[in-house]
């Protein structure tokens, strides 16, 4: 994906947020040099590409009392990878799944989940209700809970 | 936190309008007006409890390389080794997990090919082995919250 350097400098823009005012589209172009419209179809075209995966609020999970925060990572047969990871991804809870490399044979789990709660007795039950349901008794599973939060930011875009 | 702040996050994580006067199409469906949806916005990111409003971006769709990375770091070392590792620009968060592999975090960087490059630099820096295990695929990722 080649972005043009308007695209880039827009990017950069409003990574940080959108200005919270009535016409922010409007805002954002004055600062950049660029029409509210061209600005509104720029950011939709970044929408379709897939580049702009959401626009809206981005939560802060443990401020709002997600402070149980699980990766759950999982020893999956290659060949049932697309099958179990299909089922994983669907389950309300699960945040996010992700097939990762192995890397053996200090670690052998291939497919990785993120599963958040308010406290870390609700998450294991949630992982419990998971496997019954996918039915993932038989495939090895290990549960990672954060410890200490070092740094949370997004990536910086220039 | 009210039932109104709960709507605005349940609702607005994602499909915030692209329109001349979003604010008020979005406080439009909430069944309040603009300036309350501005207002509540803005006391949210205060309380940081929300982090930003605006784009979560396809790191990789951008042009840039992204990362989970892993370290084993004996207890002793921890800290120094924390220290060191969210030094570098590039770790947007690291997390303590209780695993012999107890160092988490993620890496991105404005190419793919820079990933390399900073592990090394990583493992140069802290002594340490840093094991790399990059996405794949992606089965899902909704990351939304419900309040």
């Amino acid at each position: 994906m080649v972005l043009s350097d308007a695209d880039r400098s827009l990017v950069a823009e409003i990574q940080g947020g959108l200005p919270l005012s009535s016409h922010p589209y409007a805002e954002v172009g004055e600062r950049i040099g660029m029409e509210e419209q061209e600005v509104i179809e720029r950011i939709t075209r970044l929408q379709d590409e897939g580049i702009i995966k959401r626009l809206g609020i981005v939560v802060r999970h443990h401020e709002l009392g997600y402070t149980a925060n699980a990766m759950v990572v999982w020893d999956v047969p290659d060949k049932h990878l697309d099958e179990v990871g299909g089922k994983l991804g669907s389950e309300s809870c699960v945040t996010l799944c992700y097939q990762r490399p192995r890397r053996l044979p200090e670690w052998p789990y291939n497919l990785f989940s993120m599963i958040h709660g308010k406290d870390r007795q609700r998450v294991l039950n949630y992982i419990d209700a998971i496997i019954e349901s996918c039915g993932l008794e038989g495939i090895p599973h290990k549960v990672l809970f954060s410890g200490r939060r070092f740094k949370q930011r997004g990536a910086r875009y220039q | 936190m009210d039932s109104v702040d709960r709507a605005i996050i349940n609702r607005l994580q994602g499909g915030f309008p692209v329109s001349d006067h979003p604010y008020r199409a979005a406080a439009d469906h909430l069944g309040i007006c603009e300036a309350e949806l501005i207002q509540r916005l803005e006391q949210m990111l205060e309380k940081r409890q929300l982090s930003r409003f605006g784009p979560l971006y396809n790191a990789e769709r951008l042009g840039g390389g992204l990362s989970l990375c892993a370290m084993s770091i004996p207890e002793e070392d921890f800290e120094r080794v924390a220290e060191q590792v969210n030094a570098f620009s590039e770790v947007a968060h690291n997390y303590a997990r209780d695993h012999r592999l107890n160092m988490w975090f993620v890496l991105a960087t404005e190419t793919p090919a820079r990933i390399e490059s900073v592990l090394a630099e990583i493992e140069d820096v802290t002594g340490y082995q840093v094991y790399n295990m990059p996405k794949r695929e992606e089965f899902f990722v909704g990351l939304k919250f419900e309040v």
